[in-house]
């Protein structure tokens, strides 16, 4: 566990009212991303699902911690594991849920699916397919808010696997020299597919390269959402102060397989162990104790919590199940702007 | 010519150029400037924009061209209309990913959340021992991407017409400049002050005929319209239509033009396979096959890397001779 939490007393950011709703308002994304993507697990299974899916179960506290740090007026980009970073960031499940599934009412229209999920509305400008491809993308829009003289940011999600694409680092130092407002948020999991981090990347910690761009680099536990929050609203803070960006690195699980349902031959990491995970370093598990030894809430409260949860996605299946294919035709829209310049 | 011809007012252009990007910018405050060496203005388009519009608004780009590209792409997605100068088309391939997956592909994707006005400006530096890492002309592997737009002016009225067109279109528009043109062969003349805009997709025929149509890109419109001069001492008349825009072509132009002369020609500095040519000649032999009375017939350079010595160099691009041939060839059929 993090250094300077105690875990037996509740922090007191979180001891007033606000403090209270901030931490339920995290269990309950963090029961939004759990919850979703179990349902997608039985849609494969059921072979309801056209396509597979990178599924952030382990992942959990790191996408939520960062994503609450922001408000739906700040932008985001992701990566193909690609559920959590927009519902974390406050989007509806109905059209996430239709999205994956291929149906007209999906959040891209049928056209994105599972690692392409964007939703503007909330800031969140696209994950992306490509590893590492977004990077640059949320360094320009941190760009634009940076001359519009608005005070938003740019949250940046990529794993450890994309920190070796040279995007990255085009985009760290772009950002760096212009003092862009973009947090680069690298959510660790310690494998890219089957290799390991320790053999594909120069250093212990990918933070550490934010010194050769003259950014801050921290690493926290991604196990710990109130850790993960807490560095993530530090950089947040420096971001809109216009002293520039940052690069906070999440130490986390992937539970699953690479891809939902992927087979690997040979073997490279240890079933067991990946087993024993969900009783030792789950972090929605790991944060329901917490919340209940600090007394901030209690057992039925938060049952009534994954009760209400579980009704949304609930819904959002149903929502998606019943929605109706996109039309032959909708292949053929959203290619271009209708922009007509005459002379 | 004439003495008053000579003496009216001509457009060159990196004129062309720095005045749409003046235009525009002083109309939008929401369209920025980025490119390597764009303050000190080394590359000479940018002159006073640093001075006129502030450095929050004209930048410097680190050489980073992926990164570059995608910052664009970000930064027109959150509300900005940025115009990148990229400087030499060749650079084009380092940030491929970014222009096919972020740039081309966003609002698709998306399902039509994205928009993205941003313009790239990349000169074809060929003809000038340049060789092989600077001579490229990469437009139609872009043709081959659809969601972006695609100019390639062969006069600097047209350039400054279209790049302004271009900054005020809500899609990517890339804006390949013939740096052939850039001197005498591409001066036009001077149009009043004001908005001279030159709508997308639509090509201008030079010059009017009726035994051939000749298509030309760029520097291969210059040639087309010499070949044509030169023809016309034959008593051959012939048509030259230049695209001015490769995406979106102006096809009803090209396709009434050819039914109407039966032969045509299309002169190209792209690489011979899968050039734009290529694409001209493949619809026009689709949609005008019973009209055709000879061979489409494709100038372009040969596939090869651009070498280096004069010697090597100048043979393997379109010349005023290689389109005189393809005319009587197609003349021929
Ligand atoms: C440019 C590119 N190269 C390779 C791939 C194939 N690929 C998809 S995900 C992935 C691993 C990415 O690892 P990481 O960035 O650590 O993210 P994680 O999957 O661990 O969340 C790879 C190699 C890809 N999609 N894009």
């Amino acid at each position: 566990m993090t250094e300077g939490t105690d875990p037996a007393a509740l922090p007191d950011e979180f001891a007033g009212p606000d403090g209270h709703t901030l931490a339920l308002e995290m269990m309950r994304r963090m029961l939004r991303v759990r919850l979703f993507e179990e349902a997608t697990i039985a849609l494969f299974h059921a072979g309801e699902l056209p396509a597979m899916v990178h599924l952030s179960i382990g992942q959990e506290a790191a996408v939520v911690g960062a994503c609450v740090a922001t408000t739906t007026a700040d932008y985001m980009t992701g990566n193909h594991r690609s559920h959590g970073h927009p519902i974390a960031k406050g989007a509806g499940l109905g059209a996430l849920m239709a999205e994956l599934l291929g149906k007209a009412t999906g959040v891209c229209g049928g056209k994105g699916g599972s690692m392409h999920l964007a939703d503007f509305s909330v800031g969140s400008l696209g994950e992306s397919g490509i590893v590492g491809s977004a990077i640059p993308v949320a360094t320009g829009a941190g760009l634009a808010a940076q001359v519009r003289g608005s005070d938003q940011v740019a949250l940046c999600f990529f794993g450890d696997g994309a920190a070796n694409e040279g995007v990255l680092h085009e985009s760290m130092n772009i950002a760096a020299i212009w003092k862009l407002p973009v947090i680069y948020f690298c959510e660790n999991n310690g494998y890219a597919v089957s290799v390991r981090a320790s053999e594909s990347i120069s250093v212990p910690d990918i933070a550490t390269r934010a010194a050769g761009y003259s950014m801050p680099g921290v690493v926290v536990d991604g196990q710990d959402v109130l850790d993960v929050y807490r560095a993530t609203r530090d950089a947040v803070a420096r971001a809109r102060a216009g002293d520039g960006p940052s690069l906070v690195e999440a130490k986390t699980y992937r539970f699953h397989e690479h891809a939902y349902g992927l087979v690997v031959p040979q073997p490279y990491r240890d079933q067991a162990t990946v087993d024993s995970w969900f009783d030792t370093v789950d972090p929605i598990t790991l944060f329901h104790h917490r919340l209940l030894g600090w007394g901030a809430a209690g057992e039925d409260e938060l049952r009534a919590l994954r009760d209400a949860v579980q009704s949304e996605v609930d819904a959002a299946v149903e929502f998606a199940r019943e929605s109706p294919l996109p039309p032959p035709e909708a292949a053929y829209t959203d290619l271009y702007a209708p922009s007509e310049v005459t002379a | 010519m004439t003495a008053t011809t000579t003496r009216a007012k001509q457009l060159g252009f990196l004129q062309a150029i720095n005045r749409a990007q003046t235009e525009e910018m002083t109309r939008d405050e929401r369209v920025v400037l980025m490119g390597q060496d764009l303050r000190a203005n080394v590359f000479g388009a940018a002159a006073g924009a640093l001075e006129t519009f502030g450095p929050s608004r004209v930048r410097d780009l680190p050489l980073a061209e992926a990164g570059s590209i995608g910052v664009a792409a970000g930064a027109a997605m959150a509300g900005l209309r940025p115009v990148v100068d990229l400087t030499v088309a060749s650079f084009v391939f380092g940030a491929m990913d970014q222009f096919v997956s972020q740039l081309a592909k966003a609002r698709y994707m998306f399902g039509g959340q994205a928009t993205l006005p941003v313009v790239v400006r990349a000169a074809l530096y060929y003809h000038g021992g340049t060789a092989g890492h600077h001579a490229d002309r990469p437009y139609p592997m872009f043709m081959n991407v659809p969601g972006l737009k695609i100019i390639l002016p062969s006069t600097a009225p047209d350039l400054l017409g279209l790049l302004k067109s271009a900054i005020r279109d809500d899609n990517p528009v890339l804006c390949f400049e013939d740096a052939n043109l850039w001197g005498r062969k591409g001066r036009g003349p001077l149009p009043e002050a004001g908005d001279h805009l030159v709508p997308l997709g639509s090509a201008a025929v030079r010059q009017t005929g009726t035994d051939v149509t000749v298509i030309g890109i760029g520097l291969g419109c210059y040639l087309a319209v010499e070949a044509a001069r030169a023809l016309a001492g034959e008593g051959i008349s012939v048509e030259v239509i230049d695209p001015r825009t490769l995406v979106p072509m102006d096809w009803p132009t090209i396709l009434e033009s050819v039914s109407r002369t039966g032969r045509c020609v299309v002169v190209d500095p792209a690489n011979r396979t899968c050039s734009a040519a290529s694409e001209i000649a493949a619809r026009v032999a689709e949609d005008c096959f019973t009209d055709l009375r000879g061979p489409v017939v494709r100038v372009t350079t040969d596939d090869v890397h651009v070498p280096f010595s004069p010697a090597l160099e100048k043979q393997i691009y379109p010349t005023q001779d290689k389109v005189i041939a393809a005319v009587r060839r197609a003349l021929a059929g």
